[in-house]
């Protein structure tokens, strides 16, 4: 099969289920490109408090005063000034589901996002552009004192609670794209769980872009309290256009004493999309913080989950997977920053390139000194597909503590000829052979989602196998 | 006599720079099993894996025939799905894959292509598969495990006769499946075969070896001896015996490994 050929192919299989899109209808879009005008229109759409508005102000002047990173993806094309940086896609967020706007709706229909709600989440949000169109929490978990909203709305009804936390886990200054969310966020989520409740049904949203162009700055804050428990999925997915999208998230997390959280990604944004997301936990005394990272899809990722460890007897996961295709970067990995003694951390990286995709781990350990006792296992692997793509390693390690115990593994393999003749010689395609090996790669990973997400999952690694094979 | 099953006609292949089969004939017809015998070196795995289409596999001059059709050409896949089965020296592992949803998907490649055969077999695929597993004296916690990841080669013999009971082909080809075994489990592995052929009794077998042992097991009905990429001689069971008593001197070959192997000995042959 011709190269050029393959690449359409799986353009199609992506374009079917997800890459397509609806009219561009907004209530109100920002011009191209930002400046302190657009943070005031952002404001007073938002009519937010004063606190905020200069809150933004700030983080746009250390937006501007920072240089481009030159590490990680290739960032030379990425053009500040086309973006559209707010598109208000409907006057009103829907309470139920009938309030959402038509397109909107059948949008997310075509998602399947309605439907998956009501089988096996215990709410469900949807963001559409910058705003959230939907946010619904099942009554048992509202009636126990959860909290699950999109940002703007916990910013009116729950201020208190918001600004207790609101930056203190990523400030503006952390880097240049935190600080860019920082000046234009909008919509994300907002979860907050009550000491001693324990939320058993995953809680998700659902963020998609639709516009050309479009920034999405979601900026999502999750408060698991004392000996709480919750789990929050989100999933993205945008059209296939030929000019570039921008998604630039922030998400804090707060785990208190005796608490367990689980965060999990399923992203896969259209090849057109740079993913630029910080992410940051931090776990307190006795408690657990997962990160599930899964990145199928952009044209550039670089997102790096991390967890402070604050307290001891805190303990941090982060599994990590990625696949790049063609025209994909992956640049993903995780940290963990172990501020405590009696701490530990384990980060498991799986990563598959193919069809001249490039993947690349980057993690970093830090163990600050006197943080005796601290117990690390970091484990990558990585399985190229083919000759074309490429598979990069950068562990970065920072340990100012003897009394510690460090393990690092790396496994780097191609895919196997005699692994998918043994495949084939038993009646599979190659096509076939080759998605079953790399669903065995990540295995692992996928094992720890909730089965209707790694049924999902599955699903998506064979989208992206189908039509690879040359 | 039954129909012609396999027609190798003057076959030679070439691997890399090697011309390793250099004019070889065999006919298969159903229900035969046909023993090929060769020292290291002979020819045996480079048969096993073009009849089977291993890439890299080049068959430079020569015919095979397949049921009726030419499978030159033909992917593995394909040759799978006409109903070829190759018994693999050394099982590969699938790690992640668990043994259970591999043998459900290569039932479900080979049906969808719209094989009849294998839409029945699936029908009964769950009951089957544990008795199977019972006869080769497989813990029934192996279908959760991943493919032959972790297993010692005893266990991979037993799971490609597990796979061979489950796919039901027309011909297995068994390469070196009693290299690596202890006598008892030569024994399981062979009563396995044993099943597979008596359950199917147009079914023939090829079983490819350096040593005569599984032929004790197994009953030929022919032998062949396989020597620089040619079959030398060919005859019945008592040419393996013949072989057994005298080795592969009495045929005039220089075998680098000494003698037949011992009973019971663990042998990795390559």
């Amino acid at each position: 099969m011709a190269p050029h050929k393959e690449q359409i192919e799986i353009g199609r299989g992506y374009k079917e289920k997800y890459g397509f899109h609806v009219e561009e209808k907004s209530v109100f879009k920002s011009k191209r490109g930002l400046d302190h005008g657009v943070i005031d229109q952002i404001s007073d759409h938002k009519n937010e408090p004063d606190w905020m508005r200069e809150f933004r102000h700030k983080a746009l002047d250390i937006f501007l005063a920072k240089p481009m990173p030159t590490w990680g993806g290739d960032l030379t094309h990425m053009n500040f000034d086309e973006i559209y940086y707010y598109l208000k896609p409907a006057e009103h967020k829907g309470d139920t589901w009938e309030d959402v706007p038509e397109e909107i709706k059948r949008t997310f229909d075509k998602l399947g996002i309605p439907e998956s709600e009501q089988k096996f989440l215990a709410g469900s949000g949807a963001q559409y552009e910058s705003e959230s169109v939907y946010h619904k929490l099942k009554d048992e978990w509202e009636s126990r004192g959860v909290i699950f909203s999109d940002t703007d709305s916990a910013l009116r009804e729950h201020e208190d609670i918001l600004k207790k936390y609101f930056a203190t886990i990523v400030p503006p200054n952390d880097n240049k794209f935190a600080a860019l969310n920082s000046a234009v966020w909008s919509g994300g989520s907002f979860l907050y769980v009550p000491p001693g409740v324990k939320v058993d049904l995953p809680l998700q949203a659902y963020f998609r872009i639709n516009a050309k162009n479009v920034g999405q700055f979601e900026r999502t804050l999750l408060i698991c309290d004392e000996g709480a428990q919750a789990h929050y999925v989100e999933g993205c997915t945008a059209p296939s256009y030929s000019t570039d999208s921008l998604h630039a998230a922030v998400v804090e997390v707060v785990v208190k004493q005796g608490g367990r959280f689980r965060y999990t990604t399923i992203q896969n944004w259209s090849s057109n999309v740079y993913n630029l997301v910080t992410k940051r936990a931090q776990a307190f005394k006795d408690s657990t913080m997962e990160w599930v990272d899964a990145n199928l899809g952009s044209k550039l990722t670089m997102k790096y989950p991390s967890i402070y460890l604050m307290e001891p007897g805190a303990r941090g996961d982060i599994l990590s997977v990625a696949c790049a295709g063609k025209n994909q970067h992956q640049d993903a990995g995780g940290k963990v920053v172990h501020v405590a003694p009696h701490t530990s951390s384990h980060i498991l990286s799986k990563s598959v390139s193919q069809n001249g995709g490039r993947s690349s781990y980057r993690g970093l350990v830090k163990v600050y000194p006197k943080c005796k006792d601290v117990k690390v296992n970091v484990c990558c692997d990585a399985l190229i597909m083919d000759k074309d793509s490429r598979s990069d390693t950068y562990p970065y390690m920072e340990i100012d503590e003897k009394n510690v115990n460090i393990g690092h593994e790396a496994t780097v393999s191609k895919i196997g000829d005699e692994q998918l003749f043994y495949l084939r010689s038993r009646g599979l395609s190659e096509e076939q052979a080759n998605s079953m090996i790399v669903s065995g790669f990540i295995e692992p990973i996928v094992k720890e989602l909730p089965m209707e997400y790694a049924v999902e999952m599955n699903r998506l690694i064979q989208l992206q196998m189908e039509g690879s094979v040359g | 006599m039954g129909k012609e099953l396999l027609k190798i006609e003057n076959l030679h292949i070439r691997v890399e720079e090697n011309e390793i089969i250099q004019g070889l004939d065999l006919t298969v017809r159903e229900g035969e099993v046909h023993a090929v015998m060769g020292p290291n070196g002979s020819g045996k795995s480079t048969l096993a894996y073009t009849l089977m289409g291993r890439p890299g596999y080049e068959i430079t001059k020569g015919s095979v025939c397949f049921d009726g059709q030419d499978i030159r050409e033909m992917e593995p896949e394909e040759r799978a799905q006409a109903g070829l089965f190759l018994s693999f020296q050394y099982p590969i592992a699938i790690p992640g894959v668990t043994v259970g949803h591999f043998l459900m998907t290569a039932l479900a490649a080979l049906s969808e292509k719209g094989n009849g055969r294998y839409k029945e077999i699936r029908k009964t695929f769950r009951k089957d598969i544990k008795k199977y597993m019972e006869g080769l004296k497989i813990d029934p916690a192996f279908a959760q495990r991943y493919l032959n990841d972790g297993f010692s080669g005893g266990e991979k013999k037993r799971m490609e006769i597990l796979q061979l009971l489950t796919l039901q082909p027309k011909l297995a080809i068994m390469d070196e499946t009693d290299s690596g075994l202890d006598i008892d489990a030569l024994k399981v592995v062979s009563q396995g075969v044993s099943e597979y052929l008596v359950q199917n009794p147009k079914a023939s077998a090829l079983v490819i070896t350096h040593y005569q042992r599984i032929l004790n097991h197994l009953k030929p009905h022919f032998v062949h001896i396989l020597s620089k990429g040619k079959i030398i001689s060919s005859g019945g069971p008592e040419l393996a015996i013949k072989l057994e008593n005298e080795g592969y001197r009495a045929f005039g070959i220089e075998d680098r490994e000494p003698g037949p192997q011992p009973e019971g000995g663990i042998h990795g042959t390559t």
